[in-house]
């Protein structure tokens, strides 16, 4: 290869004993790992969801089931207090190696190009930073909405027969009059589905998972596979709710 | 053909740069993009200013020595090195913008020169396989596996021009190492370094600043020599493996 006339010899300086641990690969299978985590939660989270198809009793009677999955050997709510703590990691896993990511980045490239083309890289691929940042106000608002203050947009005030029955919640929220509140989650979904169309692929290519043009392409396919069925899953129950089929 | 071009002039590392115009004309379509800029540094000559500086070295797109973003493109429109590259491939009245390489890694040492010697340390620090020397041995003692064989040659194309660290947003240098890594642990003569190989040279990449890989396919998209996304894979796969075995 070139030898470097430019500078002196005496700059080079070899790693010894690298810590593989702490290295960018590294980072990137924490952030494979922890999305993979929250792919089979959003998983779960749609199939419940869409126990709004089968009424009022059927999605509260899931609801409370979550709550007493395990009894006795797990306390009341014991299931959701161990999904918190997972998901409450993951996301500080997640979000921790993309800042760490981004700023070895930006540190890499302090001049930018005056011109620069994308020639291979999807739009998914290109927004996955600020989608995430997206995503991640999203699931503020969501959760102060539907489980911390339970936010009850529909009917005004804070009835107690409406936060105590999620699916009058739910209803509520995803009324013609609150088409906005339909606006916000489709658009979220929007976004859920371009972050896991490459995420999909990303993590699996970053476990190492694809090796030939094949198994490429397979991963390609279920990026578009998960993001399609999960944000398209999600955005049945507002769009069934706002259009009255669920009530 | 006439051609306005806009190319990055800086003095030296630490002066500021900046894309400066120059027309030229008298273009011959059949003239390598490396021709076209000695033509208007014989010019720019002629003129008593400062030629352009460039790197180029074997002109026949196997040194890995040429560079340049043209026009947003790590060398040019066509799937080939700079030096291979024609201005057949433009057309006439074209505005052709040229920047060097830009990462904090390749630190510019003038015009569109780069310096990148952090490839080379790279390397040193376990692009290689031990092996006594002597006489060459028997070349069947040691089988090899023909589909290994040939993906270990594949990957042994990559010239280490830089061009997947400048087309990749994040400066990630992913795309060689993984041709690197791919090269060597296909072939039997490369396992008994494999794992600590990939571990030197990922801590290598790492210290040298290089940014982390988003896996977007911009670098093999540039590739000079279709090294395919698949080698990251290999990469991330024999470091995860690496990080279990300890």
């Amino acid at each position: 290869m070139r030898g470097s006339s430019v500078r002196a010899v005496a700059t080079t300086t070899l790693i010894k004993g690298a810590r593989s641990t702490r290295s960018t690969i590294a980072l990137k299978l924490l952030m494979a790992a922890s999305g993979i985590v929250f792919i089979l939660f959003v998983l779960l989270h749609m199939y419940g969801n869409l126990k709004a198809f089968s009424g009022e009793l059927a999605y509260n009677e899931y609801a409370e089931h979550l709550r007493t999955f395990g009894e006795p050997m797990l306390p009341y709510g014991g299931l959701l207090w161990i999904l918190r703590v997972v998901l409450l990691a993951s996301l500080v896993a997640h979000v921790g190696s993309a800042v760490a990511l981004s700023m070895r980045a930006h540190a890499q490239r302090p001049v930018k190009y005056a011109v620069k083309k994308n020639k291979a890289s999807s739009l998914s691929s290109r927004t996955m930073r600020w989608g995430g940042v997206a995503l991640l106000l999203f699931v503020v608002w969501h959760l102060l909405q539907f489980t911390i203050v339970k936010i009850n947009v529909g009917e005004g005030g804070q009835a107690v027969d409406i936060t105590e029955n999620p699916y009058r919640l739910l209803t509520a929220a995803f009324q013609p009059e609150q088409w906005w509140m339909v606006l916000i989650y489709l658009f979220a979904m929007l976004a859920l589905a371009f972050h896991l169309h490459h995420g999909t692929f990303s993590a699996i290519q970053t476990l190492g998972f694809t090796n030939t043009a094949e198994s490429r392409a397979r991963a390609r396919v279920a990026g578009w596979v998960v993001a399609i069925v999960i944000a398209g899953g999600f955005s049945l129950v507002p769009l069934f709710t706002v259009f009255g089929v669920i009530s | 053909m006439k051609l306005t071009l806009k190319i990055w002039r800086q003095a030296n590392a630490s002066e500021k740069g900046a894309l400066k115009t120059y027309e030229l004309d008298g273009v011959s379509s059949d003239m390598s993009f490396l021709e076209m800029l000695d033509l208007l540094n014989e010019q720019l000559l002629h003129n008593d200013e400062e030629p352009i500086a460039f790197d180029s070295d074997c002109r026949e797109g196997i040194c890995g020595m040429c560079s340049l973003m043209i026009n947003g493109e790590a060398h040019g429109p066509e799937v080939t090195t700079t030096c291979q590259l024609h201005m057949r491939s433009f057309k006439d009245g074209d505005t052709i913008t040229i920047e060097p390489w830009r990462a904090s890694s390749f630190p510019i040492v003038k015009d569109l020169i780069v310096d990148r010697s952090a490839f080379d340390r790279i390397i040193q620090n376990g692009g290689y396989i031990s092996a006594n020397t002597g006489s060459a041995p028997e070349a069947n003692s040691v089988p090899a596996p023909r589909d290994k064989a040939q993906r270990a040659f594949n990957t042994a194309t990559c010239i280490g021009c830089g061009a997947c660290v400048a087309a990749c947003p994040n400066g990630s240098a992913s795309l060689f190492l993984g041709a690197k890594i791919t090269h060597l642990g296909e072939l039997p003569q490369g396992q008994p370094e494999r794992y600590s190989r990939v571990q030197s040279m990922v801590g290598q990449h790492d210290a040298e600043g290089f940014g982390g890989c988003t896996n977007i396919g911009e670098c093999a998209a540039a590739c000079p020599k279709e090294i395919p996304l698949d080698v990251i894979s290999q990469l991330n796969k024999d470091l995860r493996k690496s990080l279990i075995l300890g």
